[in-house]
């Protein structure tokens, strides 16, 4: 992970070079009339500020538990920038984002897919998770009738997450980078290709994988398989 | 109302000028990550005051009685008790660590002589007592003055045992652990008016509890879409209504808030208010969402209003009128054309608090460069203060700081180039009766008072 730290503070070097283009138009997307919008090409701030939206997704992505209100907001800001480098000229210079489900098209046609892939199915996950770590909840059934907090059934989808969850960044080319590493614990069959549900450019286009659901059985020897495995890869530093 | 840093008028009242009390925290420029403030919370009677940090500590302060031997200490703040209240946790399951971070403390009214709080971290809400020892009781029958049994057959006389004083003890132990109702980070917690029940909230969901109960919640609000890739709004702060125990109000990213009756349903995913400025269109940006994303929401002590903080600017609301608040106090205006920078270095997503005075007639929020705002409601005044360690000699008075939004900065003036972005201050109180301020800067913990007091 050292590498790709490197390798990110990099990106984000020569973003703070095209930055400091930006600064100097940082007003440029108040009101038209302002004096400072005369000075700057449009697209150009809209480009770098569509990079580096992306750039703050991706980051928020690879952590291991994501901020949801941080990604929530990146991802609403990305869709606005998105519709405003749309080709339609017809467009006003920063439209309202429109409806959810419409939007999620244009993110995949842009040429980060794989991102928008995995973010989909990234969140989706985020609601197996919680199907899962729920399961031992008891259930607030009586009473007043709140609504219990149980979870769904565990599925798979739940092991996409456990397993590489950033093989979007592999997926990059930076897979060289992990050749001496020992993925060893990746090659079982439990991570077999076709469970994951993180592929890069699914065939339908919208990024959800199709899980089979587990029975228990199966599920509590999953549960001893990653625990053993923890306890033989436990995290030596803070993955915060 | 007034941008960069007001005149030279003090909120709060007439004649009010705010003085350094004390500071509290290490000295050193190198900060140890766990040593930052997450929190701070006066308790009800304002004798109390909670801080929480990232290391999973909190430390009480007790305010010293009027002592005529020092008079000079009246009103000062000690250490009263520190307890590690969480500790970081392992998910084996998902694989994740969590944070020991304190979100939140939120007091509990005195009943008896002990105190109660809650402290949450991400995923775990504490009950911790805090109670005084300081008497201890000697001549039991049963066993001598070390503890060990006395022979029963040597006991020829009965005693009373007397109790004898004793240093002060302060005790912190754990009544209550709220576990395992939360999928995604609490960012609230909030002490019903009933004293018997209290809501936590994610980014997701609401749960009500009761106090005495820890294997069960209720859900009343919970805003997950069925499809997580429609999610496009999250909780972002709920609190209870502080004399309407069934109501509550809770904000979004979107910058709105509803408030909910919990009496029309056992769910209240419809809302009762909707609350929501319509957007500015000449000031309309990329960044409108992000910054219109409310941080804090905070009833009035009266129960009339309500204050939101987004990033930009503090709104009061009067809770009968959805439409448009009834004022609007800029905080930090000059920021508005640095926004692309903001979000850049994601200073954009910082979330500061506010927080009212006593009487509902001041309001105070942070900003950046450990300056802080104060905004009076009647006389429309505000002020800039600054905490520093440089301003912190004892009953110094705090001078007045003014931010140069461009152009010639004139003397005394900060330009906003210049402004330390990494010193900011997300977290203040401010004493329930009395003009005494807690200002959480980093890992030091400022307490300003009038001078009056």
């Amino acid at each position: 992970m050292m590498l790709s730290k490197g390798l990110k503070r990099k990106r984000e070097e020569e973003e703070v070079e095209e930055e400091k283009e930006a600064l100097a138009v940082d007003t440029w997307w108040l009101d038209p009339g302002h004096p400072a919008v005369a000075q700057a090409p449009p697209a150009v701030a809209s480009s770098s500020l569509f990079d580096l939206s992306v750039l703050k997704l991706h980051h928020s992505l690879r952590q291991s538990e994501p901020d949801l209100r941080h990604l929530v907001l990146v991802v609403n800001t990305l869709r606005r920038i998105q519709a405003s480098m749309a080709p339609t000229a017809a467009l006003p210079p920063v439209p309202s984002p429109p409806a959810a489900p419409g939007v999620a098209d244009s993110l995949l046609a842009s040429s980060d897919a794989a991102l928008s892939a995995s973010m989909a199915s990234l969140l989706e996950d985020l609601s197996h998770i919680e199907g899962l770590s729920q399961a031992p909840q008891p259930l607030a059934d009586e009473g007043p009738p709140g609504r219990p907090i149980g979870g769904a059934p565990p599925s798979l989808g739940t092991l996409d997450l456990l397993g590489p969850a950033t093989s979007c960044l592999l997926d990059d080319g930076l897979e060289g980078l992990f050749e001496d590493i020992d993925t060893s614990m990746y090659d079982s069959e439990l991570w077999a290709p076709d469970s994951e549900g993180l592929k890069p450019v699914p065939e339908d286009g919208s990024g959800k994988a199709e899980a089979p659901e587990l029975d228990e059985a199966e599920l509590d020897y999953l549960m001893d398989v990653l625990v053993g495995t923890q306890a033989l890869e436990r995290p030596s530093g803070p993955g915060r | 109302m007034a941008g960069a840093g007001g005149g030279g008028c003090p909120a709060g009242g007439n004649d009010l000028q705010w003085c350094f009390s004390q500071v509290k925290g290490a000295v050193d420029e190198d900060v140890a990550e766990a040593d930052i403030i997450s929190t701070v919370e006066f308790n009800y009677s304002g004798d109390l005051l909670a801080t929480g940090d990232k290391g999973g500590r909190v430390v009480i302060f007790q305010r010293e009685q009027e002592n005529k031997s020092r008079p000079h200490s009246r009103g000062e703040y000690n250490v009263y008790s520190t307890f590690q209240s969480h500790e970081p946790e392992f998910d084996y399951l998902k694989s994740l660590e969590i944070e020991e971070k304190i979100n939140k403390i939120r007091w509990l009214p005195q009943q008896n002589a002990a105190h109660f709080l809650l402290s949450t971290n991400d995923k775990t809400i504490k009950l911790w007592k805090i109670s005084e020892r300081d008497k201890r009781a000697e001549g039991y029958n049963l066993k001598d003055e070390d503890g060990r049994l006395r022979d029963p057959f040597r006991i020829t006389a009965l005693r009373v045992p007397i109790l004898k004083p004793m240093d002060l003890m302060v005790e912190a132990s754990p009544r209550r652990i709220f576990a395992n109702a939360h999928t995604y980070h609490i960012n609230s917690i909030s002490v019903n008016s009933d004293h018997e029940t209290y809501l936590s909230a994610d980014d997701l969901r609401i749960n009500l509890w009761h106090l005495e109960i820890t294997d069960r919640s209720f859900n009343i609000v919970d805003i997950k879409p069925a499809n997580m890739e429609e999610l496009t709004e999250v909780i972002t702060a709920a609190e209870l209504h502080p004399l309407q125990c069934n109501v509550f109000v809770y904000s979004s990213s979107k910058g709105t808030v509803r408030l909910c009756d919990m009496r029309a349903s056992a769910l209240c995913d419809r809302h009762a208010k909707f609350f929501e400025e319509p957007e500015d269109p000449s000031s309309r940006s990329f960044f409108s969402e992000i910054i219109s994303s409310i941080s804090d929401v905070k009833f009035s002590h009266s129960g009339r209003y309500m204050m939101t903080r987004d990033y930009l600017s503090v709104k009061v609301w009067d809770l009968n009128m959805e439409s448009r608040p009834v004022e609007t106090h800029q905080v930090h205006e000059y920021l508005r054309g640095k926004l692309c920078s903001l979000y850049e270095n994601d200073c954009v997503f910082d979330k500061f608090e506010c927080c009212w005075n006593g009487p509902d007639s001041a309001i105070m929020t942070g900003s950046y460069n450990n300056f802080f705002r104060m905004f009076d409601r009647n006389t429309r005044r505000d002020v800039t203060l600054e905490a520093s360690r440089e301003s912190s000699r004892p009953r110094a008075s705090l001078k007045p700081r003014r931010v140069c939004p461009g152009g010639r900065r004139k003397k005394d003036e900060i330009s906003v180039d210049s402004l330390d972005f990494n010193k900011k201050i997300l977290h203040t109180a401010w004493h329930p009766a009395d003009n005494v301020i807690a200002v959480a800067a980093t890992n030091n913990l400022y307490i300003f008072q009038d001078k009056v007091n």
